[in-house]
């Protein structure tokens, strides 16, 4: 079972990833993009990151729900709103419990998904984190590792696509041929959940 | 109808010129008799290009007099964030709403039409209006 200090521990590892990958996601960012990807999600994890430790929330659904509204608040671009919304309605989708399971985690991040697909517009296929997330949630009743892989493998297969939402569509056909920034920061969170599984060994 | 129950506008940009620019403009052609709360809420909170939820729901608080709320937006994350914070819940005053509307053009309108005393279904619908304005 899955407890509060799992979802601090994961919202811990994906600050310290998003820390890793800024440069990276930004450098995505700059030809389809505003080159500010990176840094807005350094921003905003490194929010969420301190307000956790400061203050742990007591429930899973609490640490979630907190971590999104951060990421509203504190990101400044679109990503803010759209990674609030995951987590915020997963968290939501959580309610009070102590301890949850992997799938309820799945259920709850599959809610998440569709609150940001709702939110901004966006269909799988259309060059966005979408299309890393709904692989990933898929996958995630599978196991962690298989959530990391699907929305890895998400995210590598935009590149050939064609934006159709964001900064990126008005560029068209030019958008091809360019991994999407956002799907390769969904992916970042699938990996830092896996991160957080690892030091949970035993307990799944 | 006193000035206390006029709806109060707020206009959010990625860039911090623009709404003030856009606010000063609307509040100018909707004359100088105008006393509707026009708050901007442009760029991030350091001051460069993006959107802060912490400015907009500041400029929100600033113009709300119990008569509602209209936030018209430019684009993007501006959107985005303003229909972030709306599903929050408590974030914004009561009777805060996302307006479908050109920025400009909008923006122009709700003013004009707020400042007649007009309530926010109102105000919404001459911004949106605005859409069917065509230039050629």
């Amino acid at each position: 079972m899955l407890d509060a200090d799992f979802f601090r521990r994961w919202m811990t590892a994906a600050a310290a990833s998003v820390d890793r990958e800024a440069d990276r996601l930004t450098a995505l960012d700059s030809p389809i993009g505003d080159a500010d990807h990176g840094s807005n999600m350094q921003r905003g994890f490194r929010a969420v990151r301190d307000a956790l430790d400061k203050e742990p929330p007591a429930t899973p659904g609490a640490v979630l729900t907190q971590a999104g509204r951060l990421l509203i608040s504190t990101v400044g671009g679109a990503s803010g709103p759209l990674y609030g919304t995951l987590l915020r309605r997963a968290g939501k989708t959580l309610g009070d419990a102590a301890e949850v399971d992997r799938r309820q985690l799945a259920e709850a991040l599959r809610a998440g998904t569709d609150a940001v697909m709702r939110l901004g517009g966006a269909a799988p296929g259309d060059k966005t984190m979408i299309d890393a997330l709904v692989p990933a949630v898929d996958a995630l009743g599978d196991s962690f590792a298989a959530a990391r892989d699907a929305a890895e493998e998400g995210a590598v297969a935009t590149t050939p696509l064609q934006a159709r939402k964001g900064r990126a569509s008005y560029l068209g056909e030019r958008s091809i041929g360019h991994q999407d920034p956002g799907a390769t920061s969904s992916a970042l969170l699938f990996a830092a959940l896996l991160d957080a599984s690892d030091t949970e060994a035993g307990h799944e | 109808m006193s000035d206390d129950t006029r709806v109060g506008i707020v206009l959010v940009s990625h860039s911090a010129t623009v709404a003030e620019s856009v606010a000063e403009l609307a509040k100018g052609l909707a004359g100088s008799g105008s006393t509707v709360a026009v708050a901007p809420a442009g760029g991030s909170e350091s001051g460069g290009l993006g959107t802060s939820a912490e400015l907009i729901s500041a400029a929100a608080a600033s113009v709300d007099r119990g008569a509602g709320v209209a936030v018209l937006t430019d684009l993007g994350s501006a959107v985005l964030t303003v229909k972030a914070l709306l599903a929050e819940g408590d974030e914004l005053p009561e009777d805060t709403r996302l307006v479908d509307a050109p920025f400009v053009e909008g923006a122009v309108a709700a003013v004009v039409t707020a400042s007649t005393g007009a309530d926010l279904a109102a105000v919404e619908a001459a911004a949106a209006e605005a859409y069917t304005y065509r230039k050629v």
